[in-house]
């Protein structure tokens, strides 16, 4: 049983996410990894515990070039995998139709070769499927399963089947920044709609950089224009599962919980008792954000916590 | 240009479901539902391009159970012209609906194939790729703004980085994203004008493609439940919970 995983590659370096993969998928076989991008990143690859070999070639960033050259390596894999991230969920369905194969996609566990986990209804049900189809198109959620260590010097092979495009890159708008990515932080701290402005979220971010956290942000506070829609967490922005998640004026909207629900600890600091989000949070301060954050990062940096 | 809008009847996304004790499934009998959220940034979508002039004639498509003509009534009142519904009591999987879109699509052949991103019921965000894919048609999705123009379109797309510009040939396939627009509440008068509006219902088994699932759903379960936690008295308090949080994640 062999996987091919489809490895993230953002701005020319390997993403934190692909490692995760890497670790889900070797439970499913022997894993190759398909990097499209340049020597560099094919390097990281190859150093990922559990990768068999790397697979280096040159694509047009778009859907259909991408699963045409998924499809010219897929008659060689029990497994085709990526994470559900913007790029995996673009490309494996479009994949899966090629093959005639129904995905399964945004996995959060395992059960066996061909029995998965996945969330339904913003993750307020999971449901458990069995997959009898002879090959398997998956997307698994990154944030749901642990990095694969280092170490390893997995042989690199460069592929050269070009595969064309209909549609043309245009530019990519990016939010620069730089704080840990979003997606596979350990910490990150979240803003709410009641934080503000967009200068009130220069708060959260102080907070953030205190922690060495990522910083997101609930679709209200994408919509008011506090927070680039890249920070958005919920159902339909990032799923975060992070070791912390402290909620910064944030009520807690079940949309919003569906981003958080994986979160080990939840932190809140919210004016009102009774929002949703003091009912799930593991530890609440009740009180207005703009004395307690302040106060909170002089006493973290009191206490000498930097990271 | 003539745009067919695929939609999805769903469960109310304010509805808070609740899973059925046996496991089978999500309770759906007796609750509210309603047209799909991201359904209806692509039918607005559509009815902008048909005020600016830019698309002749908008069809829109749904297929589900008898009911599902609630959700095409809606589009017809926020300005399609006329609706399909291809009618079937079975819950399909993602393949076998991009395969009757892909019918619909070789028998209507629209230049622009607009659906949201994802159903908030399944979350799949297959069905817009996959028949992309099943019509060979380029794909653009998450989609927060359309323009078009020679033939082709360029779409800005939500993606995890930030955005992207991309430019299609038409025909295309395109999905919808939160933020490609603001969908319009449709007025009284539009929804009794809607219902003299040409609605056909063919049932989905005969269009000759396999609706058989590849997937067995095993059970369906509620998420772990989280319990209150307690509440601080202080930001020191707070600060030391942080701070020992941080020494534990650091210790592994």
């Amino acid at each position: 049983m062999s996987v091919l995983v489809l490895a993230e590659v953002d701005n020319g370096a390997l993403s934190p996410a692909t490692g995760r993969i890497v670790a889900a998928s070797a439970e499913l076989g022997a894993v190759d990894l398909l990097v499209l991008g340049d020597a560099a990143a094919a390097q990281a690859a190859a150093a990922i515990a559990g990768v068999q070999k790397v697979l280096l070639a040159a694509s047009e960033p778009m859907a259909d070039a991408i699963s045409g050259l998924l499809e010219t390596l897929a008659p060689s894999y029990t497994y085709l995998v990526a994470a559900a991230s913007t790029l995996g969920k673009d490309v494996m369905p479009r994949l899966a139709a090629r093959l005639d194969i129904q995905p399964v996609t945004d996995i959060v566990a395992i059960e066996s070769p061909n029995r998965f986990v996945r969330p339904i209804y913003a993750g307020n049900a999971l449901e458990t499927v069995s997959d009898p189809q002879p090959r398997h198109v998956l997307t698994i959620r990154a944030s749901a399963f642990r990095p694969a260590s280092g170490g390893n010097a997995a042989p690199v092979e460069t592929l050269s089947t070009p595969v064309a495009s209909a549609a043309r890159f245009i530019a990519a708008h990016r939010t620069e920044s730089d704080i840990p990515d979003l997606a596979t932080a350990q910490i990150v701290v979240g803003g709410g709609v009641s934080v503000g402005s967009a200068d009130g979220f220069k708060l959260i971010e102080q907070l953030g950089k205190t922690l060495g956290a990522a910083v997101g942000a609930t679709r209200a506070a994408v919509d008011a224009g506090y927070a680039p829609n890249d920070w958005q967490v919920g159902q339909t922005g990032k799923i975060i599962a992070p070791d912390l998640y402290i909620a910064v004026g944030i009520s807690g909207a079940l949309q919003h919980l569906a981003g958080i629900q994986g979160a080990k600890k939840i932190v809140a600091i919210n004016t009102d008792a009774e929002a949703p989000i003091a009912k799930i949070a593991d530890v609440v301060l009740i009180g207005d954000l703009f004395e307690i954050v302040p106060q909170l990062i002089a006493e973290l940096e009191n206490q000498g916590l930097k990271r | 240009m003539k745009i067919l809008v695929a939609v999805k009847r769903v469960v109310d996304h304010n509805v808070r479901i609740r899973v059925r004790p046996d496991g089978s499934g999500v309770e759906t009998s007796g609750v509210r539902m309603s047209m799909n959220p991201f359904c209806k940034h692509a039918v607005e979508a559509a009815v902008q391009l048909a005020e600016a002039g830019q698309a002749s004639e908008i069809v829109v498509v749904s297929i589900g159970p008898k009911a599902s003509n609630d959700v095409i009534l809606t589009a017809l009142a926020m300005g399609a012209q006329r609706g399909i519904l291809l009618e079937t009591d079975a819950s399909l999987e993602t393949l076998a609906i991009a395969k009757l879109l892909a019918k619909v699509v070789e028998e209507e052949q629209p230049d622009l194939v607009l659906l949201g991103k994802q159903a908030v019921d399944d979350d799949s965000n297959h069905v817009g790729q996959m028949l992309a894919a099943l019509t060979n048609r380029p794909q653009a999705t998450f989609a927060s703004e359309i323009k078009l123009g020679d033939g082709r379109l360029e779409v800005t797309r939500e993606v995890d980085y930030g955005r992207e510009t991309v430019n299609l040939p038409l025909p295309a396939i395109v999905t919808a994203d939160l933020r490609l627009n603001t969908p319009r509440n449709a007025a009284l008068p539009m929804v009794m004008k809607a219902r003299s509006k040409p609605l056909a219902v063919r049932p989905a088994a005969d269009f000759g493609v396999d609706l058989t699932p590849r997937l067995a759903v095993e059970k369906v379960s509620p998420p772990a439940e989280r319990v209150t936690g307690r509440t601080l008295g202080s930001v020191s308090e707070l600060a030391a919970v942080i701070a020992a949080e941080i020494n534990a994640m650091e210790a592994i």
